[in-house]
C-alpha cells in the first residue's frame, strides 16, 4: 500500500510511517481501513495493538494526500477531523453544477450501430440473442398483462415498458448469487434469472401456486431461489436492506454482490441517503442502479431534484459513479459487469445512473397523458425504442432475422395467453393463508380470530367469495 | 411464537435434567434461507406446567418472591434458584446473553451507533468488538431507517442481527422500516424470506434527560402485524430474554429501561432462557392483581410492602411479553383474585395499558369484581424539571391509594 506523504525532512515523520506499515500487517485494505475515533495529529505517538483487526491502529497515514511541492504560506495544510486539508485565502463558494453536465456512456448510436471507438464487453451471439429475446418477452408479457388489466381480468399491473434494456441487460451482467433488491419496476431480471411466464401470472393473480401465496397485489414477485427479494411497495426503503445484504455476503467474503434497483424519485427518499452513506462508510459490495426515467409518477425530475440528475450524488457520499443509456443494451451490460467487478472486488458499492424513459403510465391507476403530451410518449417509444437498437446490432452480427423475430413474438404471445387461462383458473390459496406466515407459528390470537372469520363465514356464507376456499 | 397452553393443569413426562446443555442445540442451518429448526425440547421446572415452543427451552421462574431489586431493609437480591450463580448488574446481564448468543452461532452480530469499541451508550456491548471483531459489532452512521432497514435485509440473507437503538425513542426513525418491512415481508413473501432480528434498546423515563429521550413508545409498535414485542426488568430475564429473542425466527423489539441498567442480582451458571411469551409472577397473592412491567415493577414491589404492613395481599405480575399478552397467566390470576390493577410508565391514552384492559375486560369479564383500574403517566411530554419528572411517573403511594381503593 503506498502512503504518499508530503515531503518533509522530518524524522519522525518518517518513523510514524514505519510504524504505520507495522499496524497494516494483514496489507488486506479492507482491515487496515478502521478509522481511528481521534483524529490525532500525525506526530503524535501512536500506540499499535499486537492484534490485527484491532481498531487502534491509526489510519491517519492513509489520509495523507498527495500535496506535492513544499511548505509555505499558501501550502498550508490543518489537521481538522477527517484528514489534512489546504487552505484558501479567498472564499470559494464550489458551484451548484458543474458547466457540462455528466457524460453518459453509451456504445450503440440511435440505430443501433456500434459507436466507432466505443469500449464495451464482448459478448456471445448465444448471450446477445438470449438479451434480445428476453426484452422481447418483457415487453410482450408487460403489454398482455396491461390489457388483462383493462379487460377487468387483472386487478392492478404496472409497465416496464421502455426500461427492457435495463432490466435485462443488467441481470445479464450478474450472477445468480448476486441478490436482487428490486423497487416494482424490475421483473426483467427475475425473467432473466428463469421465472416463468405462468409464475409471473400467479402472482398477479395471487392463486395457490403463488410463491407469496396470494397475499400481495400483483407484480409484487419474490423468489428466495432466484435471490430476489420480494417487492416491498415503499420507496426505496429497500436501498438499505441491499447494503444489509451486502454486508452480510462481505463477512461470508462471498464472490457475489447485491444490487438494487430505484427510480429517479426513490432518489429524494430519506433511505436513499442513508443507505448510500452507509454503503460506502462499510464498504459494502452494493451497485446502486437508478433507473432515471424522467417522471415520478406525474412529477418530473425538474421537481424532483436540482443537481444533475443522481450520477452527481455518488460523489457526495465517496461512491464511485457512472452515467449510462439505459436504453442501450450493450452499454447497460458492459457497465453493470465493470461496476460488479469492482464491487466485490474492492469491496465497494458503485453507483450507476441509467437515463431512460419511462413510456408507459406509472401503474393501471395512472393515466399520464394528464400530465405529459402523447406525442412525447410516443416518440420514446418508437424513436428511442431499446428494442430495435439492440435489435439492429444483433442483425448486423447476423444473429437475427425477421423470421427469428415473428417466431419469438408468436410463441410467447402463445405461452403468455395459455400462462393466463390457467392461472385464472387455478384455485385461490385457503383461508389459513390470511394467518400464517404472520408468524413462524400462528400465536393463540390469531388462532382465534381465524376462528372468528370462519364462524362468521358460516353464518353469512353469501358474503364469502366462492373462489377463495376455505 | 410457542402455542400457549390455554389452562392445561396437566404435566407431560418429562426429562429429569434441570439444565440446558447448550451443545444439544442445533445451531440455525445458514444454507437455506427458508429453513427454520424444529426443535422441540421440553424442560423440567418447579411446577411442572411447561410450554411447548418452536425451540425454545423454558423455564419458569419459582413461585417466590423474586427480588431485583433491594428495596429499603430487604437483603439484595436473592436468587430464583437453588443453587448459587454469579452476580452482576443488568446491563452485564444483557452483555452476557449476547455474548453467548454470539459465541454460540456466527450468525449473530450486532449493529448500531457507537456500539463497537466504544462499547455502547450504556455499555451492553463493552468489549464485544475486541473479542468478535468489527464486522460483527457494527458501528454506524447516524441513521436509524437505514441501519434497521440493513439488519432486515442482513436478515433474510440469513444472519441475525441485533440492532441497537441508542435509545428506544430513536426508533421512530425507523418505524418505516419496523412496520413494513420488519413485520411484514416474512408474510408477504409468502414465508420465502424469515427476518429473525432483534432490535434492542433503552426506553422510559430516566433522570432528566428531556422530552425526547424518555419515550414510553411500546404501544406504538403493538399494532404492527409480524413483531413480537418484550420487556425486561431483571438481570435474570434480561439475559434470559435476549438469549430467546435472539434465538425466535420471528422480528423481536426488547425494552429496556434507562434506569434499570444498574440492577444487581444473583443468575445463574448454567445457561437458560426466558420464554419470550411468559409473564413472569412476582409475588403470589390473593387479594389483587397489579400487573405491571419494567421498571414500574419496582415500585409496585415497594407499595407492595406498604400493602402487606397495611394487610393487603397482592399478587403482582411483571407481564414482560407486550405482544402478545400472556393471558394464560393474567387470566388464572384474575380468576384467583377478582381485581386488577394495571401500573404503567405508558401515557394514559393509547398506552400497553389501554389495550391490557381491554384485553382483559373482553376476555375475563366475568371474573372482575371490580373495573380494572390503569395507573399511568399523563398525556404530557416528560418535563425536564426533576420535580416534575417525577409526578409524571407512577409513585408506589398512588399505588397503594389504587388498591385500597380497588379492595373496599
Amino acid at each position: 500500500m503506498a502512503l504518499h506523504l508530503r515531503s518533509s525532512s522530518s524524522k519522525s515523520a518518517f518513523v510514524n510511517i514505519l510504524r504505520h506499515n507495522l499496524c497494516f500487517g494483514f496489507g488486506s485494505p479492507s482491515h487496515a481501513t478502521r478509522h481511528l475515533r481521534r483524529n490525532l495529529p500525525h506526530d503524535a505517538p501512536i500506540r499499535v495493538s499486537q492484534n490485527p483487526i484491532s481498531r487502534l491502529c491509526n489510519t491517519m497515514a492513509e489520509k495523507l494526500s498527495s500535496i506535492g511541492g513544499h511548505e509555505d504560506a499558501s501550502n498550508q495544510v490543518m489537521d481538522f477531523p477527517g484528514g489534512k486539508v489546504t487552505f484558501t485565502p479567498e472564499p470559494q463558494f464550489i458551484s451548484e453544477s458543474n458547466k457540462e453536465r455528466v457524460p453518459c456512456y453509451r456504445v450503440l448510436d440511435d440505430n443501433g450501430q456500434q459507436i466507432t471507438n466505443s469500449q464495451f464487453v464482448q459478448i456471445s451471439e448465444e448471450l446477445a440473442v438470449k438479451i434480445y429475446s428476453d426484452m422481447v418477452t418483457l415487453q410482450i408479457m408487460d403489454n398482455i398483462f396491461y390489457e388483462a388489466q383493462r379487460q377487468g381480468r387483472l386487478s392492478f399491473y404496472a409497465t416496464a415498458i421502455g426500461e427492457e434494456a435495463i432490466n435485462i441487460a443488467s441481470a445479464a451482467a450478474l450472477t445468480p448469487e448476486d441478490v436482487i433488491f428490486p423497487q416494482y419496476r424490475e421483473p426483467g431480471v427475475l425473467l432473466w434469472r428463469g421465472f416463468t411466464l405462468q409464475e409471473f401470472a400467479n402472482q398477479c393473480f395471487g392463486n395457490k401456486s403463488d410463491y407469496g401465496k396470494g397475499r400481495q397485489m400483483p407484480v409484487h414477485y419474490g423468489s428466495n431461489k432466484l435471490n430476489y427479494f420480494t417487492v416491498s411497495a415503499t420507496i426505496a426503503t429497500q436501498l438499505p436492506n441491499a447494503v444489509g445484504a451486502a454486508y452480510s455476503l462481505k463477512m461470508d467474503k462471498k464472490d457475489a454482490c447485491t444490487v438494487t434497483y430505484f427510480g429517479d424519485g426513490g432518489s429524494s427518499e430519506g433511505d436513499f441517503h442513508g443507505a448510500l452513506n452507509f454503503a460506502a462508510v462499510m464498504e459494502a459490495p452494493v451497485l446502486f442502479i437508478c433507473r432515471n426515467n424522467g417522471w415520478a409518477i406525474s412529477t418530473p425530475t425538474s421537481d424532483q431534484f436540482r443537481s444533475d440528475g443522481v450520477v452527481v450524488k455518488g460523489r457526495a457520499y465517496g461512491i464511485r459513479s457512472i452515467r449510462v443509456d439505459g436504453n442501450d443494451a450493450l452499454a447497460m451490460y458492459s457497465a453493470v459487469h465493470s461496476a460488479r467487478e469492482m464491487a466485490i472486488r474492492e469491496q465497494r458499492p458503485i453507483l450507476i445512473e441509467a437515463l431512460t424513459y419511462r413510456v408507459g403510465h406509472h401503474s393501471t391507476s395512472d393515466d399520464s397523458t394528464r400530465y405529459r403530451s402523447a406525442e412525447e410518449i410516443e416518440w420514446w417509444n418508437k424513436a428511442r425504442n431499446p428494442l430495435s437498437r439492440f435489435r439492429n446490432w444483433i442483425e448486423s452480427k447476423g444473429w437475427w432475422s425477421d423470421e427469428a423475430e415473428s417466431d419469438l413474438r408468436s410463441r410467447i404471445k402463445k405461452e403468455m395467453l395459455e400462462a393466463l387461462r390457467v392461472s385464472e383458473k387455478t384455485e385461490k390459496p385457503n383461508l389459513e393463508n390470511m394467518f400464517s406466515d404472520v408468524y413462524d407459528v400462528p400465536p393463540s390470537n390469531l388462532r382465534e380470530q381465524e376462528l372468528l372469520v370462519r364462524q362468521t363465514i358460516k353464518s353469512h356464507p353469501q358474503d364469502y367469495p366462492s373462489d377463495v376456499p376455505l | 411464537m410457542s402455542a400457549i397452553l390455554q389452562g392445561a393443569g396437566a404435566t407431560t413426562a418429562l426429562s429429569p435434567f434441570n439444565s440446558i446443555d447448550s451443545n444439544k442445540l442445533v445451531p440455525p442451518s445458514r444454507s437455506s434461507l427458508s429453513v427454520r429448526s424444529k426443535r422441540s425440547i421440553v424442560v423440567a421446572g418447579s411446577d411442572g406446567i411447561k410450554s411447548f415452543g418452536s425451540g425454545l427451552i423454558t423455564r419458569r421462574s419459582e413461585p417466590l418472591i423474586a427480588n431485583a431489586v433491594a428495596t429499603k431493609g430487604e437483603n439484595a437480591a436473592t436468587s430464583t434458584l437453588s443453587k448459587p450463580g454469579h452476580e452482576l448488574l443488568l446491563f452485564e446481564a444483557l452483555q452476557e446473553g449476547l455474548e453467548e448468543e454470539m459465541d454460540r452461532d456466527p450468525h449473530v452480530c450486532v449493529m448500531g451507533e457507537d456500539v463497537g469499541h466504544y462499547g455502547g451508550s450504556y455499555k451492553v456491548t463493552k468489549g464485544l468488538a475486541d473479542k468478535f471483531g468489527d464486522l460483527r459489532v457494527l458501528d454506524t452512521p447516524i441513521c436509524e431507517n437505514a441501519f434497521t432497514g440493513m439488519g432486515i435485509g442482513a436478515a433474510m440473507t440469513g444472519l441475525r442481527p441485533v440492532i441497537e437503538g441508542m435509545n428506544m425513542g430513536f426508533l421512530l426513525l425507523a418505524f418505516n422500516q419496523i412496520s413494513n418491512n420488519c413485520g411484514m415481508l416474512h408474510y408477504t413473501s409468502g414465508g420465502q424470506f424469515t427476518i429473525p432480528v432483534v432490535i434492542r434498546g433503552p426506553g422510559g423515563v430516566g433522570r432528566q434527560l428531556g422530552a425526547e429521550h424518555s419515550q414510553r413508545l411500546e404501544s406504538y409498535f403493538q399494532s404492527i402485524p409480524g413483531i413480537q414485542m418484550v420487556a425486561c426488568s431483571t438481570p435474570y430475564n434480561a439475559k434470559g430474554l435476549m438469549k430467546a429473542a435472539i434465538r425466535s425466527e420471528n422480528p423481536v423489539i426488547l425494552f429496556e429501561h434507562v434506569l434499570l441498567y444498574n440492577l444487581k442480582e444473583s443468575i445463574p451458571d448454567e445457561e437458560y432462557i426466558c420464554n419470550l411469551e411468559e409473564a413472569e409472577m412476582v409475588r403470589p397473592g390473593e387479594h389483587i392483581t397489579i400487573l405491571t412491567y419494567s421498571r414500574m415493577r419496582y415500585h409496585v414491589m415497594q407499595a407492595a410492602k406498604t400493602l402487606v404492613n397495611k394487610g393487603y395481599d397482592p399478587e403482582v405480575i411483571d407481564i414482560r411479553s407486550l405482544k402478545p399478552f400472556d393471558l394464560h397467566t393474567i387470566g388464572n390470576s384474575v380468576k384467583k383474585t377478582h381485581r386488577v390493577l394495571i401500573v404503567e410508565e405508558c401515557m394514559r391514552t393509547g398506552g400497553i395499558g389501554a389495550s391490557l384492559t381491554a384485553a382483559i375486560n373482553e376476555n375475563f369479564h366475568d371474573y372482575l369484581d371490580a373495573p380494572v383500574m390503569c395507573l399511568s403517566s399523563q398525556d404530557v411530554p416528560t418535563p425536564y424539571a426533576g420535580t416534575l419528572e417525577e409526578w409524571t411517573v407512577v409513585q408506589p403511594a398512588q399505588i397503594v391509594t389504587a388498591v385500597e381503593q380497588l379492595c373496599q
